[in-house]
C-alpha cells in the first residue's frame, strides 16, 4: 500500500465514521426520549415527521437559534474551550477502535479501523481522562457555585473510578498479552468472549463506564435536583449542544469499548463454520458489532430510567470499597485462569 | 427478644444490588410494552367528567330564553369580579331578566362559586376547556357566547342536584 493510498482510505474512514457518530448521537437522543416514555406509559416524541423522526433536527435548529449567554463574572476564553474540549475528546477517542475484520478491496487488504496503534488501549484511557478536563473547567470558568460543585464532583467521581476502570482492563490484557485493539478482538474467538471468562472484570468494568461517562445512576456532576444543571448550568445554545454531543458520543465510545474489550468486538461466533464468502462474513461481521453496540446504548438509556441516583458518599464508597477490591480479585482469577489452563 | 428484621438492615442479596438492579431493570421493561396514557391532543379530545369545571355558562331554557333572573348574586359572590349583571323587566313569569350579562374570561378563575350561589341554576359549569383569546376585548364574553341549550349541560345540572 502507497502512502497515497493509506492517506486516502484513512479519510474515507475517518469520514464514514464521523458522520456515523453525528447521525448516531442524534438519534440516540430521539432513542433517549422515546424510551424514557415508554418507560413512562407515554409516547414521546411524534410530531415533527414521521414518529417524530426528524426530531433531532428540530432540536439541533431550536439550539442553535437559541441566544449564546456568557455569565459576566465567567472567564470567557475557557468558558467557550470547555465544550470544545468535551467534543474534540469525544470525537478522537473512536480512532482506536476496530469495527470490523481486515477487508481486501481492489487487492489492498483495509483494516476496519481508523488508526491501528499498538497503544491503543492506552490512548482510550488517557483520553477519556482528558475528557474531565472539559467538565471541570467548564464548572470552574462558568462563575457560579453550582457549576464549580458539579465540576469539582465530576474531578473526584473520575479519580475513584477510572482506577476500578483500569484494573479491569488490566485483566483483559493479561489475556490479549497486547494493548492493539485489534489484538484483544482476535483473542476473543468463538465464544472465548472476556465477559465470560471474567465476569467480575466485566461487571466492574461496566460500572465504571457508567460513572465515566456520567450517566445516571453516576451523573452527579449535573444532578438536577441539588445542582441545577451541574457544570453545564451557565451554558447556553450552540456551547450546551456541545456537551450535549459529547455526553451521548462518549456514551457510544463506552458501549464500542465494552464490545471491544469484553463482548468480543466484532466477531460472530464460529461464522468460519459456515463457509460464506469472505465478502459477506465481512459485512455480517461489521453488522453483528453495530447490533452489540445498539443493545449496548439501549442497555445504557434503559438502566437511566430504571435506577435512582447515588448518593454521593454512596457512590464514593462503591467506587473505593467495592469496585476496586473487585478489580484486583477479577486480575487474580485472570491469573489464576491463565496459571490452571495455560491460555 | 425482638429480632424482627427492619426495613432498613438489608439482606446480603439486597447489599450486592445486583439481584435488586435486575428487578428494577425487569419492571422498567415490562413497562415499555404497556398500552400508553397519552391523549394526542388536539385529535383527540380529553372529555371531562360532569364534576369538570370548565368555562361558566348561562342556561337556555327549550324556549330560548336565559333562565337568569338577574338576581346578581352570582356577581356578587364572584371572588375577582368577572360578571357584570344588568337586570331589566319583562312580561314573562320571572319578571326580570338581564339585559347585560358578562363574564371577563381574563379574570374568572373557574371557582363555580356563581353556579353554587345561583338560586335558579341558571349558570353552570360547562366542559369547555379550549380557551384563548388574542385581546382583551376578544375576551369579555357576552350573553351571545354565555347562552348554552340547557341540553348541552344537562348532566352537569344532574351532577350539582347529586351532590351540592
Ligand atoms: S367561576 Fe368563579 S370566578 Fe368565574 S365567574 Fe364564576 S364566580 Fe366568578
Ligand atoms: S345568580 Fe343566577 S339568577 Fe342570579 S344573576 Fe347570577 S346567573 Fe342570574
Amino acid at each position: 500500500m502507497t502512502i497515497l493510498q493509506l492517506i486516502a482510505f484513512t479519510a474515507v474512514k475517518i469520514l464514514v465514521i464521523f458522520t456515523m457518530m453525528m447521525l448516531t448521537v442524534s438519534y440516540l437522543v430521539y432513542f433517549e426520549r422515546k424510551i424514557s416514555a415508554w418507560a413512562q406509559n407515554r409516547l414521546g416524541p411524534n410530531r415533527v415527521g414521521w414518529f417524530g423522526l426528524l426530531q433531532p433536527f428540530a432540536d439541533v435548529f431550536k439550539l442553535a437559534l437559541k441566544e449564546d449567554i456568557v455569565p459576566t463574572n465567567a472567564n470567557k476564553t475557557i468558558h467557550t474551550l470547555a465544550p470544545m474540549i468535551a467534543l474534540f475528546v469525544a470525537f478522537t477517542t473512536y480512532a482506536v477502535i476496530p469495527f470490523g475484520p481486515d477487508v481486501t478491496m481492489f487487492g489492498i487488504t483495509v483494516p476496519l479501523v481508523v488508526a491501528d496503534v499498538n497503544i491503543g488501549i492506552l490512548y482510550v484511557l488517557a483520553l477519556s481522562s482528558l475528557g474531565v478536563y472539559a467538565i471541570t473547567l467548564a464548572g470552574w470558568s462558568s462563575g457560579s457555585k453550582y457549576s464549580l460543585l458539579g465540576g469539582i464532583r465530576s474531578s473526584a467521581q473520575m479519580i475513584s473510578y477510572e482506577i476500578s476502570m483500569g484494573f479491569s482492563v488490566g485483566g483483559v490484557l493479561l489475556f490479549a498479552g497486547s494493548l492493539r485493539p485489534v489484538a484483544i478482538v482476535q483473542a476473543q474467538q468463538g465464544w472465548m468472549w472476556n465477559a465470560v471468562l471474567q465476569p467480575i472484570g466485566f461487571i466492574t468494568f461496566l460500572v465504571s463506564a457508567f460513572a465515566e461517562t456520567n450517566r445516571l445512576p453516576f451523573d452527579l456532576p449535573e444532578a438536577e435536583p441539588e445542582l441545577v444543571g451541574g457544570f453545564h448550568t451557565e451554558y447556553s445554545s450552540m456551547k450546551f449542544a456541545g456537551f450535549f454531543l459529547a455526553e451521548y458520543a462518549n456514551m457510544i465510545i463506552a458501549s464500542a469499548l465494552i464490545v471491544t474489550l469484553y463482548l468480543g468486538g466484532w466477531q460472530f461466533p464460529y461464522i468460519e463454520s459456515f463457509g460464506l464468502p469472505a465478502g459477506l462474513v465481512a459485512i455480517i461481521q461489521v453488522l453483528t458489532f453495530l447490533v452489540k453496540i445498539a443493545f449496548l446504548l439501549f442497555f445504557f438509556i434503559w438502566v437511566r430510567w430504571s435506577i435512582p441516583r447515588f448518593r454521593y458518599d454512596q457512590l464514593m464508597n462503591l467506587g473505593w470499597k467495592v469496585m476496586f477490591p473487585l478489580s484486583l480479585i477479577n486480575i487474580i482469577w485472570v491469573a489464576c485462569l491463565i496459571m490452571i489452563f495455560n491460555l | 427478644m425482638n429480632l424482627r428484621r427492619r426495613k432498613k438492615d438489608l439482606t446480603f442479596w439486597e447489599r450486592i444490588y445486583i439481584p435488586e438492579i435486575i428487578k428494577g431493570l425487569a419492571l422498567t421493561l415490562r413497562t415499555m410494552f404497556k398500552p400508553k396514557f397519552t391523549v394526542e391532543y388536539p385529535e383527540v379530545k380529553f372529555i371531562p367528567p360532569a364534576s369538570y369545571r370548565g368555562r361558566p355558562v348561562l342556561v337556555m331554557e327549550e324556549n330560548g330564553k336565559e333562565r337568569c333572573v338577574a338576581c346578581g348574586l352570582c356577581a356578587r359572590v364572584c371572588p375577582p369580579l368577572a360578571i357584570e349583571v344588568q337586570a331589566a323587566e319583562t312580561q314573562d313569569e320571572k319578571e326580570r331578566y338581564p339585559v347585560k350579562f358578562e363574564i371577563n374570561m381574563i379574570r374568572c378563575i373557574f371557582c363555580g362559586f356563581c353556579e353554587e350561589v345561583c338560586p335558579e341554576e341558571a349558570i353552570v359549569m360547562s366542559k369547555d376547556y379550549e380557551l384563548s383569546f388574542s385581546s382583551r376585548e376578544e375576551a369579555l364574553y357576552g350573553k351571545d357566547k354565555l347562552l348554552t341549550p340547557i341540553k348541552q349541560v344537562q348532566d352537569r345540572i344532574d351532577f350539582l342536584r347529586h351532590y351540592k
